[in-house]
């Protein structure tokens, strides 16, 4: 084991992971972290914490992932490298792990143009991969990205994302290639609709092994009703929607639409199991956590391992 | 070359209003060729001001003068003949054209009627774009000659991230997504093996980060 991560016990045991979200909220509202942890608790491995998604400002990662760390549940921190250069990087990683924060995602993060404050200086010091590379330094040679040692290195369980239907679609498999040679543990996905694509890619992924290095959880998002599936497929950029999967949420009355909706996400999961590379699932249900648990269940993800 | 464009004429207005002589100084480089500040667009601007003026019922003298090099200390002396005459000056040039004038002369006021953009190359007619962000150590050699420092919104060197769509940005369909162009380029070059290099941190230093930069050349410098 190279860290204390439970995600990494329980990829590690060969059964199939189960990670979720929580999006923070944008004030100083510690109950509504609370909240929404209750209800993925016992259902779900780890819980993911948005950084500031979308660009939009909201409580920081670092501090809900304490409160949930104080309910005692697992968080991964969700690092993009927009906000922050290496050096506040590097200093909330050392201070996320002294609260016992043992996991991270690796992101570059949402363009600011789409956010509350378009107007602030984008950082980008360095990219995702980088960020891999710097965290797994940081781990695992006890250095500083600038060189310098560390008195007792962060043991991070290093994530990031992969987007299977982002262009060029040829290059995504060595994309993914690029974070495993800069060191990732494990990927969780952007949401799947197009599960044909995903499956190529998966292949593509197979085919080189590395799904042997890396731990692909395929990300899952259940949508609510017709109007969310449109929206992600015409809004959200390097989102693959496909009109089949819309006409069929349009083919249920309003009020039914949500039901579909889990349908829909139960048998993606169903299909997605028997799909040779992926080691679990992440599930991205957006201000819908009520619904998780239900859908980890009759997904058959249930119960949880208690490791 | 560097790209600049003219400013709003009220934000001009606002600047020279409280003055009825001013020199208005273009600059023969970079913003002639990029139709911002030459010797045509100082006599525009110089007709729109005092047209400007005189809707307010004041007029305006203006003296146009185009520099060869604004940037160039030799070619400012030349408007120590004309700078007593005018109260302020207004420059078309970039903002290095700006500071040599207020370097120059400490006594007078210089206000921009440009705002500087980027440095870059003309697309077609009337379209120029970013190519460089003047980073100071060139990697250009590694990404077939496409530029992700300046072109990548997220200026990501192991590029593209998961919003490029179509070839794309995903902040805008009217900005290429520069790792699609880069990784197009590779193929056609037979390099695509050199995509999957990654590459390492960049050493911030020698672009601005390091701090105001200045080259001094030895077998030049006086």
């Amino acid at each position: 084991m190279k860290t204390e991560s439970k995600l990494e016990k329980v990829l590690a045991s060969g059964q199939l992971a189960v990670t979720s979200e929580c999006g923070p909220p944008r004030g100083a509202r510690p109950e509504k972290v609370r909240e929404k942890t209750e209800m993925l608790k016992g259902c779900v491995d780890a819980i993911n914490v948005t950084d500031n998604q979308t660009a939009m400002v909201r409580m920081s990662s670092f501090a809900a992932c304490i409160i949930i760390k104080q309910m005692g549940l697992d968080p991964i921190l969700q690092m993009v490298s927009r906000d922050r250069n290496r050096l506040a990087m590097q200093s909330d990683i050392i201070g996320a792990y002294a609260h016992g924060i043992n996991t991270m995602l690796c992101l570059s993060g949402d363009h600011t143009h789409f956010g509350d404050h378009p107007m602030a200086v984008s950082v980008y010091d360095i990219d995702s991969v980088q960020a891999i590379q710097m965290v797994k330094k940081m781990r695992d040679e006890g250095k500083f990205q600038g060189g310098g040692d560390i008195d007792t290195p962060p043991k991070m369980f290093i994530g990031a994302a992969a987007n299977p239907f982002a262009d060029p679609f040829e290059l995504r498999v060595a994309r993914l290639a690029k974070k495993v040679n800069a060191g990732v543990d494990f990927i969780q996905t952007q949401c799947i609709y197009n599960l044909d694509k995903f499956e190529i890619w998966m292949k593509g992924v197979c085919d080189r092994g590395l799904d042997k290095k890396v731990s692909i959880l395929a990300g899952i998002t259940p949508m609510k009703s017709v109007g969310m599936a449109k929206y992600m497929k015409n809004r959200v950029p390097g989102m693959d929607v496909p009109d089949e999967l819309i006409k069929r949420m349009a083919g249920v009355p309003k009020e039914k639409q949500p039901e579909e909706g889990i349908k829909i996400a139960v048998e993606s999961i169903e299909r997605l199991k028997e799909v040779k590379g992926v080691a679990g699932f992440h599930i991205m249900a957006i201000e819908w956590e009520q619904k998780v648990r239900e859908l980890v269940e009759r997904a058959g993800l249930l119960p949880r391992p208690q490791l | 070359m560097i790209v600049a464009e003219q400013k709003p004429i009220e934000e001009i207005m606002e600047y020279i209003s409280p003055y009825n002589r001013i020199l208005l100084v273009g600059c023969n480089e970079c913003v002639t060729v990029c139709a911002a500040g030459g010797r045509k667009e100082v006599g525009i601007l110089s007709s729109a001001l005092q047209m400007a003026f005189m809707k307010e019922g004041k007029t305006l003298e203006v003296k146009e003068i185009t520099l060869e090099r604004q940037c160039d200390p030799e070619y400012v002396e030349e408007l120590v003949t004309h700078i007593d005459q005018a109260e302020v000056v207004l420059s078309m040039a970039c903002g290095c054209g700006v500071q040599e004038i207020a370097r120059r002369f400490s006594a007078k006021l210089v206000f921009p009627a440009l705002n500087t953009k980027f440095m870059g190359a003309s697309e077609r007619q009337g379209v120029w774009a970013e190519r460089c962000q003047g980073c100071g150590d060139c990697i250009l050699g590694l990404t077939g000659g496409i530029c992700p420092v300046a072109r990548c919104s997220k200026r990501l060197l192991n590029g593209p991230c998961g919003g490029s769509t179509g070839g794309n940005c995903e902040i805008s369909k009217d900005v290429d997504c520069v790792w699609n162009i880069i990784w197009e380029r590779l193929k056609s070059l037979g390099m695509e093996d050199r995509y999957e290099e990654v590459m390492t941190a960049k050493d911030w230093r020698p672009s601005w980060h390091g701090g105001p930069r200045k080259i001094i050349r030895e077998d030049l410098a006086e």
